[in-house]
């Protein structure tokens, strides 16, 4: 089972680590990253891996939520069904 | 494989473009809380709903975070009052009332439907009862929503309950005056209505369906809208095709959401409904994609080929994307709920006759329009009439939600606030149509009715 976090908000220092240091706390695997700089807008895409985690996703969910407020980034998180069942016939 | 123009997308449509999941509905059956003794028969009811909804508020949040995805509502619908108030003759169905809206309360929900009566054909025990109390148990409840059927293209129209429901609307309206006349934005009247509808004023738990099931409404005008915009010059059929691509991922969205949610809560799933339903926010209007379609105005010549379009295409788009499709399926017109219809009503370029023409091809009916409050009962009734005449002969729902206005006049306006939005006042037709209303007797059921 796969998750999608998706980050969008003014470039700053240490953004993926923090949004890292969550899913690690939670025991979600990083798999992959995709992230851009433009001007001075951070956007990044992550994929990680949930199978492992300790807690359930709605906590990590709550955890970038309160991340996203207080660093005032845009963070989303969404399981990888949501995609899969909307782009896939 | 999952590719970052599909994430941004779905994104998009969250974030910009106000999809949302409108309403998950448990339905709940309460064929057994029938109880001659009221009180025995509240407590049943007030048991079972709480204890099969008791967590569906917190299902329904927890499916939000884990999907991403807003879940606006999360609503109740039950077995139709007039079933339970049938064996209790001697006390007020408004008991029953307060009881759902203890229960609504409890659960935390947003409404619940089934202060109901299906008397298409006549009125049987409690019925009449229950219709005649709708006022006062609307009145006294915040959450609670009624419904009453009055004809089906099998039954024809009863025009006994027409002539009432005119007075019942009036009244609703009446006993709430001092709080924008909300009564009347929680009661609807049907034609052919449905057994597994979702959405509000008009859900019911029929009686042919199952003890308990989930049931899921989708949103997405602001999709749909944002979609044949990037295509001003294409046919239209190339517009028709891009709808049903659309409906279909916003159908999906819906249909995942109600397998989980059924799961979770260990409930059968019942339907997705592929509902356009609007919201008075901006962007989600289902008035803005008719004029994202080439119309200056909604409500212009144009409007009802748009429409059909519209609501053809969501069907054919959504009907693949689902396993069960229910419910009132097609585009909604609540004028007071979309913003655009708001405008084209303030301009005067949307007019009853156009919108009782656009409900000819689309889903429901004339739905939250406010009238004058000096309308007369006969007048409803007819607008009533009318129709539960287009639905009765196109087989097909249609439904009315009037709210007179007490003591404004066409200029001013209602504010409901939230999803019910805000109305302005529109002007009706003056000519009587009172004696044909107290005429009375039933409209028989058409030809075609005869199918066997």
């Amino acid at each position: 089972m796969r998750a999608v976090i998706t980050v969008i908000g003014k470039d700053t220092v240490g953004i993926l680590h923090k949004v890292s240091g969550i899913c690690a706390a939670h025991h979600a695997n990083v798999i992959e990253v995709t992230q851009s700089v433009m001007q001075d807008m951070f956007a990044m895409i992550m994929m990680i891996d949930i199978s492992g985690m300790t807690s359930d996703f709605s906590s990590l969910a709550d955890d970038m939520t309160t991340l996203g407020k207080s660093e005032h980034l845009d963070i989303h998180c969404m399981h990888e069904d949501v995609f899969n069942s909307m782009h896939e016939i | 494989m999952l590719n970052t123009f599909n994430i941004l997308e779905t994104i998009r449509m969250i974030q910009e473009q106000c999809l949302d999941i409108r309403t998950i509905t448990m339905g709940i059956s309460l064929l057994d809380c029938i109880d001659t003794d009221i009180q025995q028969a509240c407590r049943k009811v007030y048991d079972k709903i709480t204890a099969k909804a008791e967590h569906l508020v917190e299902v329904g949040e927890q499916i939000e975070k884990e999907y991403g995805i807003p879940i606006v509502n999360k609503r109740i619908s039950v077995t139709p009052i007039s079933l339970l108030a049938a064996v209790c003759p001697n006390d007020s169905p408004v008991k029953f009332a307060e009881t759902l809206q203890k229960a609504a309360d409890t659960c935390g929900v947003n409404f619940l439907g089934g202060y109901s009566a299906l008397v298409h054909k006549g009125f049987s025990a409690g019925d009449l009862a229950l219709i005649e109390s709708i006022p006062e148990a609307l009145a006294k409840t915040t959450n609670v929503c009624s419904s009453v059927n009055i004809g089906s293209t099998r039954s024809g129209i009863n025009m006994d309950a027409v002539a009432l429901m005119g007075k019942i609307v009036r009244q609703s309206a009446e006993q709430t005056a001092d709080q924008q006349c909300i009564g009347a934005a929680k009661l609807v009247v049907f034609c052919n209505a449905v057994e597994d509808n979702p959405f509000m004023a008009g859900a019911f738990h029929g009686i042919g369906e199952p003890d308990c099931e989930i049931h899921v409404g989708v949103s997405g005008p602001g999709v749909v809208r944002a979609a044949i915009e990037k295509y001003p010059d294409a046919s239209i059929d190339k517009l028709a095709d891009v709808i049903k691509k659309t409906a279909f991922k916003i159908t999906r969205m819906g249909q995942l959401v109600g397998t989980r949610a059924s799961k979770m809560l260990n409930v059968p799933f019942g339907i997705v409904d592929l509902s356009l339903a609007p919201t008075p926010a901006v962007g989600d209007s289902v008035a803005h994609i008719l004029e994202g379609m080439g119309l200056e105005c909604c409500g212009t010549h144009g409007t009802t080929a748009a429409l059909a379009l519209l609501n053809d295409a969501v069907k054919k788009g959504g009907v693949m994307a689902s396993s069960s499709v229910g419910g009132l399926s097609g585009a909604f017109i609540p004028v007071s709920e979309d913003a655009g219809m708001i405008d084209a009503a303030v301009n005067g370029t949307l007019s009853l006759e156009k919108l009782e023409a656009m409900t000819a091809v689309c889903s429901v009916g004339l739905d939250m329009i406010v009238v004058p409050g000096d309308i007369p009962e006969e007048t409803i009734s007819a607008m009533i009439a009318d129709e539960a005449a287009i639905g009765m002969v196109n087989h097909k729902t249609t439904a009315v939600r009037l709210i007179p206005a007490i003591g404004k006049q066409v200029g001013e306006m209602l504010e409901f606030g939230g999803l019910l939005g805000s109305g302005p006042v529109m002007p009706y037709n003056q000519k009587s149509s009172a004696q044909f209303i107290s005429r009375g007797g039933r409209i028989p059921a058409p030809m075609h009715s005869i199918k066997n």
